[in-house]
């Protein structure tokens, strides 16, 4: 790539975004959801990893209405649209949480703890939710 | 007396402190991310489990949809609406949250 392309393009960096709390309870997940898709639109390197409580945002079947809250779940599934096609699970999460990845509403890598590790280390920025 | 616990067992403590100081014919209601506990197949399954030979094990329907795991729940906890939340109050003397 010519230095004058990487001028009209800017620099990409690698950034992270680590999800670690359930749906719903708090509003760390929907936040998250909608920083990860700034990073996109800024066509950066986004890799999203979901981790202890984190895993369950991604559960399927979410049915907010009920409660009268606002289901964002389908948008993990429009992710791929905006290029965010990294989704890390962390294994150890979703074995003590009954969890599978045919219980999850898109698909994921999932990766040992020290796995994430290495992903966490492999980034420019990390963002914490 | 009627327990309500929102936090997810695996994030707090709230589910175990409560569990501990439960009196016998108690109940313990679960909502929001307190319905993790609710779940079969978990770390925490067995706790809860213990505790339900002694006291009454409710988990608010809403709460386990908006989480997609309305079909996940451990056999003998009862699932209740927000309406099955207010008998609750109402039939208990008094409540403690554990937040």
């Amino acid at each position: 790539m010519s230095d004058e392309m990487m001028e009209d393009e800017g620099t990409i960096k690698k950034f992270g975004y680590v999800n670690r709390k359930a749906p719903y309870g708090t509003v760390y997940a929907l936040e998250s959801l909608e920083v990860v898709l700034i990073g996109a639109a800024f066509d950066q390197d986004v890799s999203v990893i979901f981790m202890d409580d984190g895993v369950y945002q991604l559960k399927k079947g979410q049915d907010t209405k009920a409660s009268g809250m606002k289901n964002f779940s389908p948008t993990y599934r429009a992710l791929e649209g905006y290029d965010v096609e990294k989704l890390y699970v962390e294994k150890e999460s979703m074995d003590i949480r009954g969890l599978s990845t045919d219980d999850l509403i898109v698909p994921v890598e999932v990766k040992s703890s020290e796995e994430i590790m290495q992903i966490m280390e492999d980034q420019d920025i990390i963002l914490s939710f | 007396m009627l327990h309500t616990v929102n936090k997810s067992p695996f994030q707090a403590n709230a589910l175990l402190s409560c569990l501990r100081v439960v009196k016998k014919g108690s109940a313990i209601l679960l909502i929001e991310d307190g319905v993790y506990g609710a779940l079969v197949g978990t770390k925490a399954t067995p706790t809860i489990q213990e505790a339900m030979k002694n006291s009454k094990v409710y988990a608010l329907a809403p709460d386990l949809e908006a989480r997609g795991i309305q079909d996940n729940v451990l056999k003998g906890v009862k699932t209740i609406d927000y309406g099955g939340f207010v008998d609750l109050v109402a039939e208990y003397d008094t409540v403690q949250a554990w937040l």
